[in-house]
């Protein structure tokens, strides 16, 4: 593959028509980009036949797409995780396979412009449109269930936030043929993103992406604080909320406090780029340091965002595969509650070295090793809890165990970088990117897959085939050390993050084995979803009742599918693992139903994001009678939607009754 | 449903409207809107926050351009803030006329509060036109930047706020003040208060204490 020696940018133009859209954009002289729009042309043309051969067009609009179900919502985030999982982990993969080749003068496949793009689209992708979807997929499925709730507290809200979300994901994909992606990092730092040193569209398609989905995570995070504080079961105190449900409320916490500070901090960077005022500027006042604080403000809170939910997971697989309460129930949530106040007050250890002193430095070194003190405790509960129980090795056990090792060394380094002096020598070294990899892919993505192991049977009424989730768990477990690893050594060794080549040949056989972890990694991936896909087919032997793990917590108490209504009446809750005592007690349902009231499904929320989608291609390519008009269609339409007053209907009590002892005899 | 969903007129009222949840929000659910509000307007609080510290920063950044002596004057935005003000005792007054259920009184009373916020609008444009055609445009300095955004924020806020008035006036007058009507009607009267309490930062950071 021939490899550009200099990127030549299209040309400069600019019509009323087609703003600065123009042919040279389009990457036709790109193989490996022509394959990937050929092939998703073509998959995307055989799912469109096939959909149109089964007829499954208006049960997908009707089921899916307008559906304002808390589940269906929270089964789509998951979806649209694992799409751009696939995406981010190409990138990835792409990088592993750049760097294991182009050592000692050797050039490898991927020149420097495109190099640049890819570690930027991976970041951005993985964060989030793979764990930020994730964990509020988890949350929406998981959370009003623990909670005994019929569904959150604004359903259509739910609905308009995940298409919003889509919305910033098609952007980012449109990008790959359409233009090009951002080459400056996950976090944008100007004035490399300025206008100055960033003239293309592709930090355009950052800035629209990341504000459009931000709308969506915002909103969300306000439905579901209101949903915990309004919707609970009667009976059921703070202190009776299970572990993750406590998770998700500090989470989405963090999400309304810290997400606004991104929106304004974005708006001020595409304020420069777009109406050339000088926040951010080398010139005329600018600073450039003041982006770098905003966007730490929000972006170490981001961090504990993702991780704070898959602690409540693993807690809940915990103790449910001890067979045990979870121990130290009270040091759990407070744990959690500290780590969510701690989370804002650490971000400058990300640049010790912008030069703000010893004693700032010192401040924040030292607050950064206190929020270990609160994590260290949730390790110990989970131990504890582990400790005397009768625990069961299912595959969400054991991928608990590997996060609790995993995670405890990514801990670790993490306090090593928390000392000023070591971090001016590994700042922006392979030794951070192996750190924050060894918390997030311990953390996050192996809670992911437990989750998803642990909650797919009460989704769908089938668990996951054992021997492939098993063999998609070691490949990850090893994937993983191979790949991160050899960059702690090379971080040491002085190899700095976002490199495109490099001369020190003694260096080559560790950017190897990584790259060996990494095809560990995809076997891992493959394994996973060859899982789902043997197991949608033995879905009849591997059914399983509704609790099919002993379950303490109320999502158990429902039947697998859930019910749209999930409880056919309330649960009066006296204490905390409530099914567990309801199991105990002997508990049935009263079998005197009553109507059951529910919100209507409703197109508003695709449509508004549909024209939010518009918009943002507008505003990045200056097409501006396109972004005038996609704009005031979503004003339009979101006024229209307020004259909507029909937005429910009852489910028949006997509906409900008939739907409940199906079940019975099952 | 339909793809735009069909308008319905005429008044709804009595236990069979909308509003009417017998088992979604039994009686101890009371409704989630209040609470949830509360939490936008506090996030939307963190968003004027970042701005008022954006201005903290950089207010003194002034790239060789004007500075605040030479530009604000101290009666006009006197002026500005009495229409604002204002109109968050009218809102009031609005609101102690739905509580007697009086709704032409409560629309006169919100037409009133629409008027003074156009008026402290049309003084926010005149005051950014005549400072950009004199050269303090938000391009001449990193100061004149960030004062551009934290006070134009918030006059996109009243703008906004202004066009819910409007709709919220046309919903009333179509089905009156039934439950739905008046929880939009106290989560507008919570959002105009609160752009009060921000603009009162606005005068007394951005303006006053720079031409102390």
């Amino acid at each position: 593959m021939a490899t550009e020696a200099l990127h030549t940018s299209p040309p400069d133009t600019w019509s009323p028509i087609f703003g600065r859209l123009n042919w040279g954009w389009i990457p036709y002289h790109e193989p490996i980009l022509v394959g990937t729009f050929s092939a998703i042309v073509l998959g995307g043309l055989a799912v469109l036949l096939l959909m149109t051969r089964f007829r499954l067009w208006g049960p997908f609009w009707h089921g899916w797409v307008t559906t304002i179900d808390h589940k269906k919502i929270g089964i789509m985030y998951m979806a649209l995780g694992f799409i751009m999982f696939v995406r981010g982990f190409a990138d990835a993969i792409m990088m592993r396979a750049q760097q294991a080749m182009a050592a000692g003068g050797a050039e490898g496949y991927l020149p420097p412009h495109h190099f640049d793009q890819v570690f930027t689209a991976h970041g951005v992708i993985m964060i989030f449109f793979v764990a930020m979807a994730f964990i509020t997929g988890i949350m929406n499925y998981v959370m009003p269930l623990q909670i005994g709730a019929r569904d959150v507290a604004f359903p259509f809200l739910n609905n308009f936030s995940f298409w919003m979300t889509v919305a910033g994901a098609v952007l980012v994909n449109i990008s790959l043929f359409i233009g090009e992606f951002a080459r400056v990092g996950w976090l944008a730092f100007p004035p490399l993103s300025g206008a100055s040193y960033s003239t293309g569209p592709g930090m355009d398609y950052y800035l629209w992406s990341l504000q459009i989905a931000g709308i969506g995570t915002t909103l969300s995070g306000i439905n579901m604080i209101a949903t915990i504080l309004k919707m609970r079961s009667p009976g059921m105190r703070l202190f009776d909320m299970p572990i993750f449900t406590w998770t998700t409320l500090c989470t989405n916490f963090l999400i309304v406090a810290a997400f606004p500070v991104l929106t304004a901090t974005l708006t001020m960077l595409t304020l420069d780029r777009y109406l050339g005022t000088h926040f951010f500027t080398n010139d005329l006042g600018g600073n450039s340091m003041l982006y770098i604080n905003l966007i730490w403000i929000w972006g170490h809170p981001e961090v504990y965002i993702l991780i704070l939910p898959i602690f409540g997971v693993f807690s809940e697989i915990v103790a449910t595969f001890s067979g045990k309460p979870i121990f130290g129930y009270k040091t759990m949530v407070w744990a959690t509650a500290c780590i969510m106040v701690l989370s804002f007050i650490v971000w400058l250890h990300h640049f010790f070295t912008m030069g703000s002193g010893a004693n700032v430095n010192a401040f924040f070194g030292i607050t950064t090793m206190i929020i270990a003190v609160p994590t260290g405790v949730k390790i110990f509960n989970w131990l504890f809890t582990m400790y005397k129980g009768s625990v069961r090795l299912e595959t969400p056990m054991l991928w608990t165990i590997a996060f609790i090792v995993t995670f405890t060394i990514g801990g670790m380094t993490g306090v090593l970088l928390a000392v000023p002096p070591v971090d001016f020598q590994l700042h922006n070294t392979l030794f951070l990117i192996a750190h924050f990899h060894n918390v997030i892919i311990g953390g996050v993505v192996f809670g992911v897959y437990a989750a998803v192991t642990y909650w797919w049977p009460k989704a769908f009424g089938f668990k996951l085939h054992e021997g492939w989730m098993r063999r998609c768990f070691w490949l990850w477990v090893t994937g993983f050390y191979f790949a991160f690893m050899p960059l702690y050594a090379l971080g040491l060794m002085g190899a700095t993050r976002r490199m495109n080549a490099y001369m020190d040949t003694a260096w080559q056989i560790y950017f190897v084995i990584a790259a060996f972890g990494a095809v560990l990694i995809l076997g891992g991936i493959v394994c996973g979803f060859a899982g789902g896909y043997v197991s949608i087919l033995k879905r009849k032997e591997l059914a399983c009742g509704s609790d099919p793990w002993n379950g303490r917590t109320l999502d158990w108490a429902t039947q697998s599918p859930v019910a749209p209504y999930n409880f056919p009446e309330e649960i009066q809750v006296t204490g905390r693992d409530m099914f567990w005592e309801m199991k105990q007690n002997g508990f049935k349902w009263s079998g005197h139903f009553h109507d059951i009231h529910m919100p209507k499904g409703t197109s508003s929320g695709i449509v508004l994001a549909a024209m939010a989608t518009v918009f943002g291609f507008a505003m990045i390519w200056y097409i501006w009678w396109l972004a005038i008009i996609s704009f005031l269609g979503c004003v339009a339409y979101g006024i229209a939607h307020t004259f909507n007053y029909d937005r429910d209907f009852y489910i028949p009590a006997k509906d409900v009754e008939a739907n409940e002892s199906k079940d019975a005899i099952a | 449903m339909t793809m735009i969903d069909s308008p319905v007129t005429g008044p709804i009222k009595g236990p069979e409207g909308p509003e009417h949840h017998p088992d979604h929000h039994p009686a101890h659910h009371a409704s989630p809107t209040p609470i949830g509000f509360w939490i936008y307007l506090m996030s939307d609080c963190v968003i004027f926050g970042t701005l008022f510290a954006t201005y903290a920063v950089l207010g003194y950044s002034y790239g060789g351009g004007p500075s605040p002596k030479d530009l604000f004057e101290p009666g006009f935005v006197f002026v500005e803030t009495a229409l604002l003000l204002f109109s968050s005792i009218t809102f009031g007054m609005g609101m102690l006329r739905a509580d007697k259920g009086d709704i032409a009184g409560l629309i006169r009373w919100l037409l009133i509060t629409a008027v003074f916020g156009i008026g402290f609008i049309a003084m926010e444009l005149y005051e950014f036109h005549h400072l950009i055609h004199i050269g303090a445009g938000p391009d001449r300095s990193a100061f004149l930047s960030s004062f551009f955004l934290l006070v134009g924020t918030h006059g996109l806020h009243v703008t906004f706020g202004l066009v819910w008035l409007f709709v919220l006036v046309a919903q009333i007058r179509m089905h009156g003040l039934g439950e739905a009507n008046r929880r939009r009607l106290n989560t507008l009267s919570m959002f105009w208060h609160f752009l009060d309490l921000i603009w009162i930062g606005v005068f007394s950071f951005v303006y006053l204490v720079r031409l102390v």
